[in-house]
């Protein structure tokens, strides 16, 4: 190659919608190799999982194996590499949780609503997912809708908020 | 704001944000820490702000968090002092034109613990601070995380300036080594040898100073608390480490699971950068350094200094061994130094006030203040810092009010999943680095959980077990196989199939993962169990020989019972009962309708019943 690659310039045009947006969110960066995970959380805030497309993009982007980026998709626990349900449901398992009783939430999903951790529900609507300490504990239990924390969780305030979600969901389909 | 280049200007603007301050006569300020947030603080800091719009004399701010979590959201009402609890959005309007505008208490709003009448208006005389030493947390309640000007008003980067104007790197040094600062992430190393080591490594590479905010420790939250109170004493403590030891840039590695601390410190950089204290040529003093941030990707060993390398380069954060130390070959192998942020929170203190006063708190080997997240089954759950010495009995029973619902105390869990727990006779154990560790747990990053009588230890050791297993790198044989054997005993044991010799090879397992492990997590992984079976070796031999679980946790080993002379027959178990497990008995009349019974081969053991029955009347036995 006569050009050296520079990282200020894109390698790679970008050509689809994604690669497009995927492109927006590396203005921030330096586009190093060490920018790496950064730019993958990004990524996952803005589509809830890691598409492919996306990576194969940020590969070639920051010059970065695909084969890498898939082993840091599987390391950390924040990535997704399926998509994710409509709804991120997250019930935190910190230990001031769990002596609080949040594994009894966590079987009652399973049981009643076949919720089961670390998966998306069928109907693509819910996905289920443990935390580690979200540093609120006093308000222990904790479940996570969308992001709002919802505290001092117990069984059937839990089992209410699966029930809100569906409801609102056969609303929503039945106004489309 | 034009960047502040000299001693002078720095006092004079110090000067003018503190006369700014004293203008106001009242001050309101909410906690907005992540807890409160999460009952309500926002709702409430809106109905303040729209009360106060027009009001130019009151100073409200969302401040960071104040400590007392379990009666928040929280007002301070300042200068007076008066604390409200647990407030409401519909409280303000009231808090706003009595208190803030009268001087009025409102007494409704008052802490009042228990039922003994006693009732409390001032932040000092409340028992859950009074016992509190405050050094790191001391103007978490004071200041706007996201104003520099309130930091400055109270007197901040005036040690930096010291440092700068005042002291050589080498006298700086010198004053963090005799504070004897021990890290306060978990080891406890100390920090001022770490700084001399890292100084006196390889002086022809760049050294890097990096602040570990992945505070991965289930039931801790210390860190997050300091980022979001009080995120400039993170900062100043990292400016004056580099000038110490001529660090080159620094970063901060933080958890993405706190929102709130990323951004709080996000801007916080942007201020200090804004002012001169970041950047090139800082303060007109010819040093120049700048911190970046970098989130974390939600992995527990991040935590361990190595791993934290690998993944500040962006790759996969595996640990490697401990004989090359990070101090010479860090973040890209160059020499790197690296303290938690409560650490670097300690050392503007340390250096505005001299190593005396700070060894001056605490005990001798392990001086100054902790701050610990005290959590579990505990009356005040909360953020509390203590001086170091102090006993596990006085944290628990005077700060914490003891143990939620009157029930008996069994055992405080310290040190996260690396640490173990301690039964009642350790109670009156002294608390610093050294004591915790004789007793078989740890310091560790500060996090307490406290456990009452139906807690399992059994549970409790799986439970950290199996978070470790996920946590694993799975690099090293022992942590990555050992654990797993470990955790199919323990689950046996807790689903009433555990064998007699279980708990001998477990102690077995344990001592070899804890010999043999490449890094800190899988050495210190076994200690959950060691310690459990070490005092409450007869609740295992309870599972195993007695199938019995005395907490009553272990749902493969209890049943649901209705005690009948509790009973009042109103029947709301019997509606939420996800099994149709609970049937009336006919014939036996209570106030409120029929007597009620639980099915056991029916009962799915949910504990929905439990958490509803108004009398207390279900038991897990």
């Amino acid at each position: 190659m006569e050009t050296a690659l520079t990282n200020t310039e894109p390698a790679v045009e970008p050509r689809t919608e994604m690669e497009k947006e995927v492109e927006a969110l590396l203005a921030d960066y330096d586009k190093t190799p060490e920018d790496l995970i950064m730019v993958l959380q990004d990524i996952q805030g803005k589509y809830n999982w890691l598409p492919r497309e996306a990576l194969e993009y940020v590969s070639r982007r920051l010059d970065v194996p695909l084969a890498q980026i898939y082993h840091i998709g599987t390391f950390y626990k924040a990535f997704s590499l399926e998509p994710r349900g409509k709804h991120i449901l997250q019930i935190c398992m910190g230990t001031a949780c769990h002596v609080r009783g949040a594994m009894r939430i966590a079987e009652e999903y399973e049981r009643q609503f076949g919720l089961k951790l670390g998966k998306t529900s069928e109907d693509g609507l819910i996905t289920f997912e443990r935390v580690n300490c979200l540093g609120a504990c006093a308000i222990g239990p904790i479940v996570v809708v969308d992001g709002e924390y919802k505290g001092n969780m117990t069984v059937n305030r839990a089992n209410a908020i699966i029930k809100r979600i569906r409801r609102e969901d056969s609303k929503e389909a039945g106004d489309a | 704001m034009p960047r502040i280049t000299s001693v002078e200007q720095l006092k004079a603007h110090q000067q003018k944000a503190k006369q700014e301050l004293d203008n106001y006569p009242v001050m309101v300020s909410l906690c907005h820490g992540t807890a409160c947030c999460a009952i309500g603080a926002r709702e409430v800091a809106a109905a303040f702000e729209k009360e106060l719009k027009a009001d130019q004399s009151v100073k409200f701010i969302r401040s960071g968090c104040h400590g007392f979590c379990e009666v928040g959201p929280l007002v301070v009402v300042r200068p007076a002092g008066v604390v409200y609890q647990r407030v409401k959005p519909s409280d303000v309007a009231e808090i706003v034109e009595r208190t803030v505008g009268k001087g009025e208490i409102i007494d409704r709003l008052l802490y009042r613990p228990g039922d003994n009448g006693k009732v409390y208006s001032k932040e000092d005389e409340i028992p859950f601070y009074a016992k509190q030493s405050k050094v790191v947390l001391a103007l978490n309640s004071h200041i706007d995380p996201f104003s520099i000007d309130d930091y400055l008003a109270s007197g901040g980067y005036s040690a930096l300036a010291k440092a700068l104007f005042e002291m050589t790197p080498d006298e700086v040094l010198k004053e963090v080594m005799d504070a004897k600062l021990r890290g306060r992430g978990g080891g406890g190393f100390e920090a001022g040898w770490k700084w001399k080591f890292c100084k006196e490594a390889h002086p022809e590479l760049p050294h890097h100073i990096v602040c570990n905010a992945d505070e991965g420790d289930p039931g801790a939250f210390m860190d997050e608390s300091i980022l979001e109170g009080n995120p400039h004493s993170v900062i100043e403590g990292m400016i004056i480490g580099a000038y110490a030891i001529n660090g080159a840039d620094g970063f901060i590695y933080i958890r993405n699971e706190y929102p709130l601390a990323l951004k709080t410190f996000h801007n916080a950089l942007k201020q200090a950068r804004e002012y001169g204290f970041l950047g090139e040529n800082i303060l007109g003093s010819g040093m120049n350094f700048d911190i970046k941030i970098s989130r974390g990707g939600g992995a527990f060993v991040c935590g361990e200094s190595s791993a934290l390398f690998r993944s500040l380069e962006g790759k996969v954060g595996e640990p490697r061994a401990k004989y090359i130390h990070s101090v010479e070959r860090g973040y890209h192998d160059e020499p790197t130094n690296l303290n938690n942020v409560e650490t670097w929170a300690n050392v503007p203190q340390i250096i505005k006030k001299g190593a005396a006063w700070f060894t001056n708190i605490g005990t001798p080997d392990s001086p100054g203040t902790k701050v610990f997240s005290l959590v579990g089954k505990i009356e005040n759950t909360g953020l509390i810092e203590v001086p170091m010495g102090i006993t596990l009995r006085e944290i628990i029973f005077d700060i914490g009010g003891g143990i939620k619902g009157g029930k008996a105390f069994k055992a405080v869990q310290t040190g996260g999943p690396s640490g173990g727990c301690l039964p009642e006779s350790c109670l009156d154990l002294p608390v610093d680095f050294d004591k915790l560790t004789d007793a078989g747990s740890m310091m560790g990053s500060g996090g307490m959980i406290v456990m009452d009588e139906q807690t399992c230890v059994v549970d409790v050791a799986r439970y950290f077990i199996d978070f470790l297993i996920e946590e694993s790198c799975g690099k090293c044989l022992p942590c990555r196989e050992g654990l797993r054997q470990m955790s199919v005993i323990l689950h046996r044991i807790c689903e009433g199939k555990g064998q007699p010799e279980d708990v001998d090879n477990l102690e077995k397992l344990g001592t070899t993962i804890r010999d043999c492990s490449l890094c800190a997590l899988g050495g210190s992984a076994p200690n959950p169990v060691l310690s459990t079976i070490k005092y409450f070796r007869d609740e295992y031999l309870a599972h195993i020989n007695e199938k019995k679980c005395p907490g009553g946790i272990c749902t493969a080993l209890i049943e649901y019972f209705i005690q009948p002379e509790l009973c009042n027959g109103c029947s709301t178990c019997e509606k939420v009962c996800p099994s149709d497990a609970i049937h009336p008995v006919a014939g036996q009349k209570r106030e409120k309708g029929e007597l009620r019974i639980i099915d056991t081969v029916k009962c799915v053991k949910c504990g929905a019943c439990i958490e509803v029955c108004p009398t207390d009347a279900i038991i897990r036995r």
